[in-house]
C-alpha cells in the first residue's frame, strides 16, 4: 500500500511562467481548513501542516499567517504588521499571500474551497 | 544531522486487499508479532521529541487495528498531523465519525482503477464500491481527501477515467503513483511495466489535466524511474528527513529497507532518537562518503542521493552500488534489459501473482 518514495513533478510549460495573479488588498485571507500552522519546539519555527508536506516558516510568514483569521482584509493586515514592526511594504504581504492562494493553503473568506 | 519530518507508522501488514503491485515485504508472517498500543503510543512521543511532525498512519491496512482511534488522539495530541492512508475497506461511518472526534487530519484512500472489474480484479477482492462509498464519507465529514492509484502496465491506459473519477469524488489531490519495484511488485514485474507508449500517452494526459484542474486539486504524478536518466532521489536521502516503524518495531529509513542485509534496531530494545542517531541501519548510508563512483565524484551526488539502496540491493546483491536507474550505473543493463523486454510486444494482460490476503496463521 505505501510507495516507498513520493515524487511530485511540475510540468515544465515552454518559456516563462506567468506571475501568479497578485490579491486585492480588499480581500479577506484565511488558512484553508486543510493546513494547519503551530511551532515546532525541535526547530523553534513556525511551520505549516498540510497532508504530505510540512513547511518551515521563515522570516515574517508566520506573522502575517497570525492574522489571516477570515476577518481582516490585507489591507489591515499590512496596517496591522506596520504597527509591529515599522514599515511593511504592502505588495510583499500580497505576493506571499498571492503564492499560498495559488496553492490552496490560504483561501478568501467568502470563497471556501471544498475540503 | 536533521530532524526528521515525517513517520511512517506502517501499524500492521494484515490486508484486506491482495495487489499484486504491493511494496510490502514478502515475508509478511514475520512480522505478525505487532507492537500493542502503548507501543505505539511511546513512539508517537519519541517521534514528537525527536522533530516529527507528521505521523501517516499506513500498512497493510490500519483499520484491521483495534486501537486505531486511540492512536489517532494520542498523535493528534502530540500536535502531530495525522493522515490515514487506507483501503477503506472497514472505513464504516460511525469508525469514520470516531476518527473524527479522535483528531485525524487527513485520509487517503487507494483505488485500483475506475471502474469495478479491473479495479476488483487488481484488488483481488470486491471493494470499489465500498472504496467510492468511503470516499463520499470522508467528503461528508469535512476531510481533505487524497485519492491514490498505483499505476502499471495494466490501469496506466485508464488515466484520463482515474483522474474523472477523483473529480467526481470531489478529491483534494490525486497521487497517480507509477508501481516501484519492490516487494510483490519485484515479483509481478514483468507483468507491470508499462510500455514507453504507455507511459507518454499518460503523461500527456496528466500534464493536461493539472492545468485544467489546478484550481480545485493537486495532481502528483510519480514518475515511473525505471524509464528515468537518473534515479529518484530515494527519501530525500537515507534516514534524512523520514523514518518507518514496521509493525513489529523496526526502525527503518525507508519501508523497503526491512530487505537490506543490515543489524535491526527496534523500538522495543532501544529509544527513537538513540535509534535516529546512532543505530548502524540509520548511519550506513547516510551523507556521501559511503558512495562508489560514479556517484561519488557526480555533482548531482547531493541532489539524488545516489538513488535508493534497496533497489540497487535488489538488482545487483549490494546496497552501496549506485542504483541501476541511472544511466551512469555501471550496472544499468539490468534496467534497460527489463525496460526492453517491456516493450518488445509483451501483451498488457498478463497473470498476476497477488500477495496474500492474510497471514498464513490466521488461517482461511
Amino acid at each position: 500500500m505505501t510507495a516507498p518514495d513520493r515524487i511530485p513533478t511540475r510540468p515544465q510549460p515552454p518559456g516563462p511562467q506567468p506571475p501568479d495573479p497578485v490579491l486585492s488588498d480588499g480581500v479577506r485571507p484565511r488558512l484553508a481548513r486543510h493546513v494547519r500552522m503551530s511551532f515546532c519546539r525541535t526547530r523553534q519555527r513556525h511551520i505549516l501542516q498540510l497532508p504530505e508536506t510540512v513547511v518551515v516558516l521563515r522570516g515574517s510568514g508566520a506573522s502575517i499567517l497570525e492574522l489571516c483569521d477570515g476577518r481582516r482584509t490585507v489591507a489591515e493586515i499590512v496596517a496591522e504588521l506596520g504597527l509591529r514592526f515599522g514599515t511593511v511594504p504592502d505588495d510583499e504581504v500580497l505576493r506571499f499571500l498571492s503564492r499560498l492562494v495559488a496553492r490552496r493553503w490560504v483561501e478568501l473568506a467568502g470563497e471556501t474551497t471544498d475540503g | 544531522m536533521d530532524s526528521p519530518f515525517g513517520l511512517l507508522a506502517e501499524l500492521t501488514y494484515r490486508c484486506p486487499l491482495a495487489c499484486a503491485y504491493c511494496s510490502n515485504p514478502l515475508n509478511l508472517a514475520d512480522y505478525s508479532d505487532e507492537l500493542a498500543t502503548h507501543e505505539w503510543r511511546r513512539v508517537l512521543g519519541e517521534a514528537r521529541d525527536l522533530g516529527v511532525l507528521q505521523c501517516h498512519l499506513s500498512g497493510g491496512e490500519p483499520l484491521l487495528r483495534r486501537d486505531l482511534v486511540e492512536i489517532v488522539a494520542e498523535a493528534h495530541g502530540l500536535g502531530l498531523y495525522t493522515n490515514l492512508v487506507t483501503s477503506a475497506l472497514g472505513f464504516s461511518r460511525s469508525r469514520a465519525e470516531q476518527l473524527r472526534a479522535a483528531g485525524l487530519d487527513h485520509v487517503q484512500i487507494s483505488i485500483q482503477a475506475d471502474e469495478p472489474a479491473v479495479s476488483d480484479r487488481i484488488a483481488g477482492t470486491p471493494s470499489f464500491h465500498r472504496k467510492v462509498e468511503a470516499m463520499g464519507v470522508v467528503k461528508e465529514l469535512g476531510w481533505p481527501l487524497t485519492v491514490n492509484v498505483v499505476l502499471h502496465r495494466q490501469n496506466i491506459d485508464r488515466v484520463a477515467d482515474v483522474l474523472g473519477l477523483a473529480e467526481e469524488v470531489r478529491a483534494d489531490r490525486v497521487e497517480l503513483a507509477n508501481t516501484q519495484y519492490y516487494g510483490w511488485a519485484r515479483v509481478n514485474r514483468e507483468a507491470l511495466l508499462p510500455s514507453r507508449a504507455q507511459l507518454e500517452a499518460a503523461e500527456v494526459v496528466v500534464r493536461a489535466a493539472r492545468e485544467r484542474l489546478r484550481d480545485r486539486m493537486d495532481v502528483l504524478y510519480v514518475v515511473p524511474d525505471y524509464y528515468s536518466r537518473y534515479p529518484k532521489p530515494c527519501m530525500g536521502g537515507w534516514a534524512s528527513r523520514q523514518l518507518t516503524v514496521t509493525p513489529d518495531g523496526d526502525v527503518l529509513p525507508c519501508p523497503a529497507a526491512q530487505s537490506l542485509p543490515l543489524p535491526r534496531a527496534s523500538v522495543r530494545d532501544a529509544a527513537l532518537d538513540w535509534i535516529w542517531a546512532e543505530a548502524p541501519v540509520m548511519n550506513a548510508f547516510r551523507g556521501t562518503d559511503w558512495m562508489p563512483e560514479p556517484c561519488r565524484s557526480c555533482e548531482r551526488r547531493e541532489r539524488d542521493f545516489g538513488g535508493c539502496r534497496c533497489q540497487a540491493f535488489q538488482l545487483t546483491g549490494d546496497a552501496a552500488r549506485t542504483d541501476p536507474v541511472c544511466h551512469l550505473s555501471p550496472d544499468h543493463d539490468l534496467v534497460a534489459d527489463a525496460v526492453r523486454a517491456a516493450n518488445d510486444r509483451r501483451p498488457i494482460d498478463l497473470q498476476l501473482v497477488p500477495r496474500p490476503h492474510r497471514l498464513p496463521e490466521e488461517g482461511k
